[in-house]
């Protein structure tokens, strides 16, 4: 009779079984290889490896095969094998100027140094369903630029900052010799220093940054943004080695970067002037960069001397509450058995129902 | 605290017990503090793990750090040895780590749980590792972190004993069942993770050393081996344990904390041990109470 949590040892490898043969439906259709999913799934791919915090296309595209499509599963999957790798060190900063670039537009000067390039985009696209796509598509070769693309492209925020309208970078701390700051290393601790933030951030769930990003522009901390340039393309990545002493190129990451331009009206604290927000991910992710560059500059009030009025400014909200495999985790843990806990709040119920039915001897 | 140094033992192309021998001395390090500050919680870089959080990673880190081949390991879900996650969480290690595994409190000498400490008496060659959704216990009372570790700083709680007299004033007693807080050593107040307040007696000078591990939130504390936990109340409402009318339907025990089982759609029930070795072992010496009556 008291079968209720037995056989849970079965239980759990017949729904490993039934899991696996849902992922792979119905053998009439060839299975999924990983170099469709990360050829023709670029952008989910490039979600996997920012969010997993892993730059590996390979890998990005098994977890999400893994994950029959679900993404947030993917980055979990990511996540978990990402911590059994050993750590040789921390990169030099990306040169992003020196970005061998795809794609890289602004939207605060009309014409600028290295011109407007628009690059893959489903920005002037109609989002009508194609048809034609439902079985195997011509393509038509795209058309090469008909101006040199690789010329040194100067990065907007740099023009306005050698005129004193832009406030210099902040948050480097790679002066001083310190690397970043490492959340997969070090604990949170506020307040954070901004490598920490945007680490997090740049980790974050892109759902959640997309929110608040947008909360920012509908009045909630409202800072006057503006895309002064998102770029995507090409860089090297750099080490230096201990035993060597100088820096060598270990290869080429693809990534996204949007500086955004946000009005500043001046405080006690800072004169006039624009300010910075920041967004870089792995691969294509724009609408991700994008609002995280919208949060940066939100979670920045306080250094700023702003008035802190909103959830996008608040930094313990924020960055406790952006990552998505902590979030699913937690919230999907109420689907574990809690018979304990509620057997004792039932008790507590029952109890507290019958003294209210008994009113004389409560009154005490 | 020893263990194997180096990549010795390796299962299955994973070092053993899964973490690098590097995240297990952080981890360790983290452990040794939260001993030194009985009811501390301690930060710590959690690693994310092959599980989900809030499914016990930080338990599980916790027993990774400290587990040696020559460990025995137990874990137990809500009591119980054969709920779903507790089987997940000993294959993880009997895989990864390869150690014997067992269900019997009196042979494992490390222990996981969730929910609930067992019934039979720890020993001082036993570890119990916790597995902690929500560390702070002051969380549900101020949500800013910064706030409540300078509440703890300063040995702050006021705050808890007016929510638990605004228990009593309303309800006529303190209404937490479950997480009811601790003081532990007269310093830290420390959320016992979700277990009753039925086992909370049981964490007093316990002669085990008690592991807490919260992984989502990176934090560790413990309750070193002997050390007093009280649990918070008024001279004039002392702590008091939930009691069952009834006796366990298996076992008979009038002692133990029960889950109740719904046996049809007409209000029938029956209650029986949550700790499910405690109770098999009871049963098989053969209670001297007449079972069978009970049961019905």
């Amino acid at each position: 009779m008291y079968v209720a949590v037995k056989g849970g040892e079965k239980a759990i490898e017949a729904a490993h079984k039934l899991n696996a043969e849902d992922r792979r439906g119905s053998e009439r259709y060839p299975e999924l290889s990983l170099g469709q999913i990360s050829e023709q799934l670029t952008l989910a791919v490039d979600r996997v490896m920012t969010e997993g915090s892993l730059y590996d296309r390979e890998l990005a595209a098994l977890a999400i095969k893994q994950a029959r499509g679900d993404l947030i599963e993917a980055i979990f999957l990511i996540r978990a094998s990402r911590t059994t790798l050993p750590r040789f060190g921390s990169s030099l900063p990306l040169e992003t100027g020196k970005m061998s670039v795809r794609r890289r537009i602004s939207a605060t000067f009309k014409d600028l140094p290295g011109g407007q390039i628009l690059g893959p985009t489903f920005d002037y696209q109609h989002r009508l369903l194609d048809h034609d796509l439902a079985g195997p598509s011509d393509l038509e070769p795209a058309d090469t630029a008909p101006v040199d693309v690789d010329q040194e492209m100067p990065r907007v925020l740099d023009l306005l900052g050698a005129q004193g309208l832009m406030e210099p970078p902040s948050g480097q701390n790679t002066d001083h010799g310190d690397s970043p700051g490492d959340l997969t290393t070090e604990p949170l601790e506020f307040p954070a220093s901004r490598d920490v933030r945007l680490q997090n951030l740049a980790r974050g769930d892109e759902g959640f940054l997309l929110a608040l990003g947008y909360s920012t522009q509908r009045g909630y901390a409202r800072n006057h943004a503006f895309a002064g340039e998102i770029r995507l393309g090409e860089v090297s990545v750099e080490i230096v080695p201990e035993e060597l002493g100088f820096a060598i190129d270990i290869g080429e990451i693809t990534v996204s970067e949007c500086e955004m331009v946000n009005q500043f009206k001046g405080s006690k604290k800072a004169p006039p002037q624009f300010t910075r927000g920041y967004g870089l991910a792995f691969g294509h992710c724009e609408r991700k960069v994008m609002a995280m560059a919208l949060v940066d500059r939100a979670l920045r009030a306080e250094e700023l001397g702003e008035d802190l009025i909103a959830p996008a400014q608040d930094e313990e909200f924020v960055l406790s509450h952006s990552d998505n495999v902590q979030a699913t985790g937690f919230v999907e843990h109420l689907k574990l058995p809690h018979y304990v806990d509620f057997q004792s709040e039932l008790e507590l119920v029952r109890r507290m129902r019958a003294e209210a039915s008994a009113p004389s001897e409560a009154a005490e | 605290m020893t263990s194997t140094v180096g990549d010795n033992g390796q299962t299955d192309g994973y070092n053993f017990a899964y973490l690098n021998e590097q995240t297990k001395r952080m981890i360790r390090r983290a452990i040794l503090k939260a001993i030194a500050i009985p009811g501390y919680q301690v930060p710590f870089a959690s690693r994310e793990m092959p599980m989900p959080y809030g499914w016990g990673t930080g338990g599980v880190q916790v027993t990774a750090a400290i587990l040696t081949p020559e460990d025995t390991l137990k874990v137990i879900d809500q009591g119980a040895d054969d709920t779903t996650n507790a089987v997940s969480i000993r294959k993880f290690f009997t895989k990864t780590a390869n150690v014997p595994t067992t269900t019997h409190t009196g042979d494992a000498s490390v222990i996981q749980t969730r929910h609930r400490i067992p019934e039979q008496e720890l020993r001082e060659d036993q570890v119990l590792v916790y597995q902690v959704p929500i560390p702070e216990p002051l969380r549900f009372l101020e949500p800013r972190e910064t706030e409540t570790r300078k509440m703890h700083a300063l040995s702050e709680y006021g705050l808890m004993h007016v929510k638990l007299y605004e228990d009593i004033a309303r309800h006529g007693h303190i209404a937490t069942t479950y997480a009811y807080p601790v003081s532990v050593s007269d310093r830290y107040v420390m959320d016992p993770s979700p277990t009753p307040k039925f086992d909370n007696p049981k964490m007093d000078s316990m002669p085990a050393l008690q592991l807490f591990g919260a992984g989502r939130e990176k934090r560790i504390y413990a309750v070193p081996p002997y050390t007093k936990v009280k649990s918070l109340d008024f001279e004039d409402h002392p702590f008091e344990v939930q009691r069952w009318s009834e006796p366990c339907a298996l076992c008979g025990a009038r002692d133990t904390f029960l889950d109740e089982v719904i046996l049809d759609d007409e209000g029938g029930r029956m209650f029986c041990c949550s700790d499910t070795d405690a109770c098999e072992a009871r049963q098989q010496a053969g209670s001297p109470d007449d079972l069978l009556d009970q049961a019905s």
